[in-house]
């Protein structure tokens, strides 16, 4: 039994849907037809595909992920990814906040990686304005997305293992991550949300004995991956259960737009900190972790292992922080320190403007992408030479990789269907925006 | 396909890119394809190794305060449809900016040449109203399938709830 191969190639020449040889796998149904089909009588042996309902409050739908499944036994035949149960307008809500207002609207997007979400915001706004952030500002952001990308993956590894039955495993990645959140208390003042990275620099230098609580976390953390080692990667159930599972080709992978860790489980090494270098992602080294079979297994192998890179890219940090100004010397742009309100009248002047009107960003249009966790985050920006963005658009790599969902569970076990949706990592919070 | 020459030979050809007006936004490639060539200029794009359709989202220019900065030959219309694609080959990107008119609001769908478009046709659809011809599902993705409207359109208002303070007396 198969759902593949049934519909006509493609009208449109040069047309690539003969690469996605599992499209009739996604679920085309409107919610009305849906409840009609509930009330039709069921019309004898041969009817036997079900429609079940897969959340919205599902423990291992990542929040309110809602799948509607075609059912067959326990295979599934068709499925559909339901989003928009957290949709609340950020798009609309960022046009009517002033650009510094910003990335306290967009940190809450991808509440899993939130300073990813501001980096992407805030570089867009700088190539709007023409301004360059000082060193010491690009270098913190570096060591703050590079811990970031570590927490999140290590949610990644907490939410996998639960979802996949080791539920001691949820246990161990929070704890882990909870250490790096309580380094970003001590450097923005929250564990997440920060609205640390603005734009101009960052919000605040980073604080005394910061040094040292990144090589607490340089140590402590390692010898935890060994763990997570020995718990997961080596265990033959855990590589039972993901092996083979939500296999995924290039092909479809690029045909469907899917980046990040999604991307590269195929064997394609596309890294936006290698190929389109963005901070001083060029003076530091690292490798791009690629799978080779495409499957969640690998996508598991690559996030664990991009841990260690990141801390890798940390240590290097750690070395090449160079001393200086943590945001950009425009007084149009950078609040005045507190000291100088109390002293220059057009410190005062400058600081109640940025505060109540915002700064004036030059009208254009500018797209700026970075490498999240998830994949390429970018943000594009139009401004009007107003203070508030005219539109703001946030191209989420979570949204974009839910629509290889039905293509990896096409014909697969529904239990599989729970790794599969754990292995692409959504984060709701970014796909409803 | 024939209509931009004239203009062009008015004002003379500005730079050109798989046959549309290009121009340079801080450092990206923009063309701006016309909307019937669109589904032409895609599939050039395609040939060319760009694989990857990254980003599909819109704009409305209704309450736009700064003159448009379109090239000569292109007809400013109320949306733009903004579509980056990549070619991961050759490391670089390519931005389209596509104007839509307000009283018909269509054109072709990318999904058979980039099947990733898929959502982002949808949300752009379900958020400004652009329809997109050749969508195998142009339904609603964010907003619930019976809503009213579109909300990224300017003039969609953002609307408001009145705060009930506790003790304060009621409007009346």
């Amino acid at each position: 039994m198969t759902v593949t191969d049934s519909a006509s190639t493609s009208s449109v020449p040069g047309g690539r849907l003969g690469l996605l040889p599992r499209r009739d796998a996604v679920l085309r149904m409107s919610e009305v037809r849906a409840a009609e089909l509930a009330d039709s009588p069921i019309e004898g042996e041969n009817d036997q595909t079900m429609l079940v309902n897969m959340g919205p409050q599902h423990p291992s739908t990542h929040g309110v992920l809602r799948l509607m499944l075609e059912m067959d036994g326990e295979t599934i035949r068709r499925s559909k990814p339901v989003i928009g149960y957290l949709h609340t307008g950020m798009e609309k809500t960022g046009e009517s906040l002033t650009f510094l207002q910003g990335p306290t609207n967009v940190t809450r997007m991808d509440y899993a990686s939130p300073l990813f979400t501001e980096l992407a915001f805030s570089m867009a706004t700088e190539r709007l304005l023409g301004i360059e952030v000082p060193e010491r500002a690009v270098w913190i952001r570096m060591l703050m997305t590079e811990l970031n990308r570590v927490s999140s993956h290590l949610l990644f590894m907490a939410t996998n293992g639960m979802d996949l039955g080791a539920v001691s495993m949820m246990i161990y990645g929070w704890r882990e991550r909870e250490e790096v959140l309580r380094f970003f208390e001590i450097v923005t003042g929250l564990r997440m949300n920060h609205n640390y990275i603005r734009p101009g620099g960052v919000a605040a230098d980073l604080p005394d004995g910061w040094r040292g609580e990144v090589e607490r976390l340089l140590t402590m953390i390692p010898p935890r991956l060994e763990e997570y080692d020995v718990l997961m990667t080596g265990q033959p159930i855990w590589r039972g259960r993901l092996q083979g599972v939500g296999v995924f080709s290039a092909e479809e992978a690029l045909a469907l737009s899917a980046t990040g860790p999604v991307l590269r489980s195929t064997g394609i090494p596309w890294d936006l900190r290698r190929d389109e270098p963005y901070l001083a992602y060029d003076q530091v080294e690292f490798d791009v972790v690629v799978g080779s079979y495409g499957d969640a297994f690998d996508r598991y192998a690559i996030r664990l292992n991009e841990i260690r890179e990141s801390l890798r890219i940390i240590e290097q940090i750690l070395d090449k922080m160079p001393k200086g100004d943590y945001r950009v010397g425009d007084a149009k742009v950078t609040p005045p320190p507190r000291a100088r309100i109390d002293e220059s009248m057009e410190a005062l002047i400058h600081h109640f403007k940025i505060f109540t009107e915002g700064f004036k960003v030059p009208a254009g249009e500018a797209y700026a992408a970075v490498e999240s966790p998830r994949g390429e985050l970018g943000c594009y920006l139009v401004s009007d030479g107003s203070p508030k963005p005219y539109r703001m658009h946030i191209r989420g790599p979570s949204f974009v990789n839910l629509q290889s969902l039905p293509h990896m569970m096409a014909n697969g076990m529904l239990a599989d269907g729970v790794a599969i949706i754990s292995s692409v990592d959504p984060i709701m919070g970014e796909v409803d925006r | 396909m024939s209509e931009p020459a004239t203009s062009e030979a008015e004002i003379g050809p500005g730079p050109m890119a798989f046959g549309c007006p290009r121009t340079d936004s801080l450092g990206d490639v923009v063309i701006h394809p016309d909307r019937e060539r669109w589904q032409a200029v895609a599939t050039e794009l395609l040939a060319d190794g760009f694989t990857m359709c990254i980003d599909l989202t819109a704009v409305d220019y209704l309450t736009y305060a700064a003159p448009r900065a379109l090239p000569a030959g292109v007809q400013p219309e109320r949306f733009e449809v903004v579509a980056s694609f990549m070619n991961q080959e050759r490391r670089e990107r390519v931005r389209a900016r596509i104007q839509v008119p307000a009283d018909d609001p269509r054109m072709a769908s990318l999904y058979e040449l980039f099947p990733g478009s898929d959502f982002m046709e949808r949300e752009v659809f379900d958020m400004f109203g652009v329809v997109f011809e050749g969508h195998p599902d142009l339904s609603r993705i964010l907003m619930p399938e019976t809503w009213e409207g579109h909300p990224l359109r300017k003039d969609y208002g953002i609307g408001s709830i009145p705060v009930q303070f506790k003790g304060a007396p009621g409007p009346r």
